[in-house]
């Protein structure tokens, strides 16, 4: 309860300012752009279009995401949340934030992605959401700790992708392997083996981020 | 009766190589108001917030104990009320919508009446659906004091407490402090003559020791 | 200083026994070594080369063991030895993807073809970064320490998926990898491939690098917190 109290706060803030949602989707819309303007006519080979859809979920999270706790430090409140709520219930609620923010983002990139890029044909589709749902998870835990590290740290913006992005290359790069198995239709079983590293991943992820976030919370 | 006993066994604080001070022993379990003095960077400031269970000491404990039983850390942040000026609430929201919210997330029930009475007692009533950005500093500052009381804490700690407030402001907050005195444990952070004057107990940080 | 004139001496052994040793096709005398199909001459670098990506990987261990040390303790120590421990295993994540690039341009054509191990190996190199990275934009020391344990030990339970990850993806050229064409059975060169006094060589080699990582290791942490200490007293006067 404590957790989706945090969360309609930080709900509300959002719907107040505009922090995290205005710039996101502009850069959805500037990231698939630029892709779409560099392809031109050119005909993309279909196994690429499953990889330029995750580079693009990459970096529009790198965009977004950092908001959770960001957003609280540069307001100067984080000695007011560390007043009313013990460290869990925070993780908790920031986590919640932005898995929701995780799945609305993604969901709104894959829909604009399959409109417009013809190439992009699931044909597994319970494998695709099977993916989907895992990775989004890994995604928005992984980005949820490392927003809580850079948010103490100095150079805000650029230190995101770069801490980011060799704990996320795992994620990235089954995610990667799994969107092209669906697509050339693969069967479930056949691909349970990156299903499971998937989860495991998340599972790892989940339980690192609950013991260490105490140690980046407390000064 | 006071119910509340606070203790501080050896705390040692340093922040990277630098000590701030070291070896502090203190009790406190009567009532009223302790104030604690001590030359800028003496670490009034952050011998507080230790006592508040915000930054931890490099060694040594603080023991918090309501009605002989010890308060668990984790719990430490529904007993305590905190006010300091470094302290920011949410600009976005209005006064009322702050502490709805704040609340909420310590799992409390919002009591208006008692939102009511306090604002009405910091001469803040008629601002309460005002964002809290329109306020003055020293509305904010007498905003914070409805924060810390209305949870209903059990001890209160106050860093700096008039600061940024003029004299009207300082007899609001005077005149709850020596309420409040009155069945908890106040501690209060200063070096304002006038808050001071307010203290049953004075301890003063110097070279390292109180 | 023993131990010191023992290094220097092994170091110097290893180095002479592993670019002058002979490579024939069947070894008679001791200081011959065996021809291995596929490598040839360019085996030698497995004296070398090897051992730099074996600290690499101890310099990480290291480094998040003493994160774990100073998370439990907040002992600033921990985090200098963790400091210099991961300062070490950068240079040697440079040596090793250096040496490893220039082998690759003799034995497959090409500096970097994004080889399972050349992509885990630039995995670290970028973790290091990061971790460096985040140090330099912290001001206080014990954030420093604090935040960057923390993210040392989240780096460090995802390498894990790496290794698993890397061959599945991309077909394997490095010697050793599961579909080295030259061993139909896969797994290291050296279960398979080398004779003893190759062998030998090679895990001297190791030893050798292991105890220069230590001794290097040693002398990086003391002089840091030798240098704290001194810089201590000039501010207390």
């Amino acid at each position: 309860m404590k957790p989706f109290a945090l969360f309609k706060k930080d709900y509300h803030s959002e719907l107040r300012t505009r922090y995290a949602i205005n710039s996101l989707a502009m850069f959805i819309i500037v990231a698939l752009s630029v892709i779409l303007f560099s392809i031109g006519n050119e005909k993309v080979p279909q196994n690429l279009t499953g990889g330029l859809l995750w580079v693009v979920i990459f970096f529009s999270a790198m965009s977004g995401l950092s908001r959770a706790f960001v957003s609280e430090e540069d307001r100067g409140t984080t000695l007011l949340l560390q007043l009313i709520a013990k460290p869990s219930t925070i993780f908790n609620g920031k986590l919640l934030f932005n898995l929701i923010l995780v799945f609305l983002m993604n969901i709104v990139i894959t829909l604009l992605y399959s409109a417009l890029f013809e190439e992009f044909i699931i044909r597994n589709i319970i494998l695709f959401l099977s993916t989907f749902f895992l990775a989004n998870i890994g995604l928005a835990v992984a980005s949820t700790i490392i927003a809580a590290i850079i948010s103490k740290a100095g150079a805000k913006g650029t230190l995101y992708p770069v801490l980011s992005f060799p704990i996320l290359l795992p994620l990235i790069l089954i995610s990667v392997m799994l969107t092209s198995y669906s697509m050339l239709g693969t069967s479930f079983d056949q691909a349970l083996v990156e299903i499971m590293v998937l989860v495991c991943y998340d599972i790892i992820m989940l339980t690192a981020s609950y013991m260490l976030f105490d140690f980046i919370w407390k000064d | 009766m006071n119910n509340y006993h606070l203790a501080a066994e050896q705390i040692t604080k340093k922040f990277g190589r630098r000590l701030i001070f070291s070896d502090l022993n203190f009790q406190f379990q009567k009532n009223g108001i302790y104030g604690i003095t001590g030359i800028n960077g003496s670490g009034k400031s952050t011998l507080i917030k230790i006592i508040a269970g915000i930054i931890s000491p490099s060694s040594g404990k603080v023991i918090h104990q309501f009605k002989n039983e010890i308060i668990d850390s984790t719990n430490l942040h529904n007993n305590i009320g905190f006010v300091a000026p470094y302290l920011i609430m949410y600009e976005e929201f209005s006064a009322w919508e702050n502490l709805k919210h704040i609340s909420k997330i310590r799992g409390i029930k919002f009591n208006t009446e008692l939102f009511n009475s306090l604002m009405d007692d910091f001469l803040l009533l008629d601002r309460k659906d005002d964002l809290i950005k329109t306020y003055s500093s020293g509305m904010k500052q007498r905003f914070k004091f409805i924060f810390a009381l209305m949870h209903t804490p059990k001890i209160l700690l106050l860093d700096e407490p008039t600061s940024n407030l003029d004299d009207a402001g300082k007899e609001s907050v005077y005149k709850i402090i020596k309420r409040e005195g009155q069945d908890k444990i106040v501690i209060i952070a200063s070096n304002e003559k006038s808050d001071l004057d307010l203290c049953n107990t004075k301890l003063e940080l110097q070279d390292f020791k109180l | 200083m023993v131990w010191k004139i023992f290094l220097f001496l092994l170091l110097a052994f290893v180095s002479v026994a592993g670019i002058s040793f002979p490579i024939v096709e069947n070894p008679q005398t001791w200081y011959q070594f065996p021809l291995i199909p596929g490598l040839e001459e360019n085996a030698k670098i497995i004296f070398f080369h090897v051992p730099t990506a074996w600290l690499t990987v101890i310099g990480f261990l290291i480094s998040t063991i003493y994160s774990i040390k100073y998370l439990r303790k907040k002992n600033l120590d921990d985090d200098t030895k963790s400091y210099v421990a991961a300062q070490l295993g950068l240079i040697f994540c440079i040596l090793a993807t250096v040496t490893g690039a220039v082998w690759a341009k003799f034995a497959w054509g090409s500096y970097w073809s994004w080889d399972p191990r050349q992509t885990s190996i630039f995995a670290l190199m970028l973790i290091y970064g990061a971790w460096f990275a985040l140090r330099s934009s912290i001001e206080s020391e014990e954030k420093k320490a604090a935040l960057s344990a923390v993210y040392s030990i989240l780096a460090f339970v995802t390498v894990p998926f790496f290794v698993f990850i890397m061959p599945r993806i991309m077909d394997g050229l490095h010697p050793g990898s599961a579909d080295d064409k030259f061993t139909p059975s896969g797994g290291p060169v050296v279960n398979f491939k080398m004779n003893s006094n190759m062998l030998l060589i090679f895990f001297l080699s190791l030893i050798a690098f292991t105890i220069l990582f230590y001794w290097m290791w040693n002398i990086g942490y003391r002089s840091l917190l030798i240098k704290e200490k001194l810089n201590k007293k000039i501010i207390r006067g």
